[in-house]
């Protein structure tokens, strides 16, 4: 049964993050990407992580992937996806490179972990309570510098994504925005 | 039965070198930010897979940060984004190549 689920789940993460690399359309890529982080998703409740499992379909495919259909919708990328050029030399060294990675990696992941069952779950390690206890004690400066650290995030998408007051003259981004609409 | 980590570990390397080669082949500024997502995503894969194997939690706590530094590089980099479509009308990296010569 378990064997079931992780090879149609595994086969799907594969396929829909393949489809996220390969389609042009965006739009399409990132639904693809909400697929293949769901099937991840599910692998993590197979893992006996459920409160990562349930964390990754909230934060990824809840609010990150929302965000970027937000900005693809936004930007209106009707042009890009058609004019996907991009050297054939570099492609195919690219491929090249991330084969040679994945070769390295699996064959020393093969070596050193084969057959290296887990033994069964216990109640100890899926438990929440554990969880959160660990992270409020060990990881408690970690955990508030990442607060901290979202905090200047969300300072900086506002910042960065602000339309220029039309106003002030001496705006940096002023010069080339008219050279845009030229 | 229960299902070997290596399996786990296999399929994040495979995930993170397509991953890997959607970053270094596409030219769509969304699409390389997606196939990073998709990186980071894999590494969650491992580290889960790990967490599992020694029966130790420490790996999914590290998932918990990945996941936050993985929403605030996702905030900022497609305010990047935004702003840069504002002002060149593309996010095409092969035509934003200011500060690359």
């Amino acid at each position: 049964m378990e064997l079931a689920i992780f090879l149609i789940f595994g086969a799907l993460a594969v396929v829909s993050a393949l489809v996220v690399v390969i389609h042009r359309d965006p739009v399409k890529s990132t639904l693809s990407l909400v697929v293949a982080l769901f099937a991840t998703a599910v692998l993590f409740l197979l893992l006996g992580a459920p409160f990562i499992g349930v964390l990754q379909v909230l934060v990824y495919t809840g609010a990150i992937v929302v965000l970027f259909l937000f900005v693809v919708m936004l930007l209106n990328l009707q042009r890009e996806a058609r004019s996907e050029g991009g050297g054939r030399l570099q492609r195919i060294f690219a491929i090249l490179a991330a084969a040679t990675f994945a070769a390295m990696t699996g064959i020393t992941v093969w070596r050193w972990t084969t057959g290296a069952n887990p033994g069964a779950l216990d109640e100890g390690f899926v438990s929440l309570h554990a969880l959160a206890a660990e992270l409020f004690d060990r990881f408690l400066l970690p955990f508030e510098i990442i607060g901290l650290l979202l905090l200047v995030a969300v300072v900086a998408a506002y910042v960065l994504a602000k339309r220029p007051d039309p106003r002030s003259g001496a705006d940096p981004g002023a010069e080339s925005s008219t050279e845009a609409t030229r | 039965m229960t299902v070997p980590v290596s399996w786990y570990l296999l399929l994040a390397a495979v995930m993170f070198a397509i991953g890997t080669t959607g970053a270094l082949t596409r030219r769509n500024g969304i699409t390389i930010f997606l196939s990073i997502e998709l990186m980071l995503n894999s590494v969650n894969l491992t580290l889960v897979a790990f967490s599992r194997l020694l029966d130790d939690r420490t790996g999914q706590l590290v998932v918990l940060f990945v996941l936050a530094v993985a929403a605030a590089e996702a905030a900022v980099g497609l305010a990047l984004f935004i702003a840069l479509y504002r002002h060149r009308r593309t996010i095409d990296v092969d035509r934003v190549n200011l500060m690359r010569w």
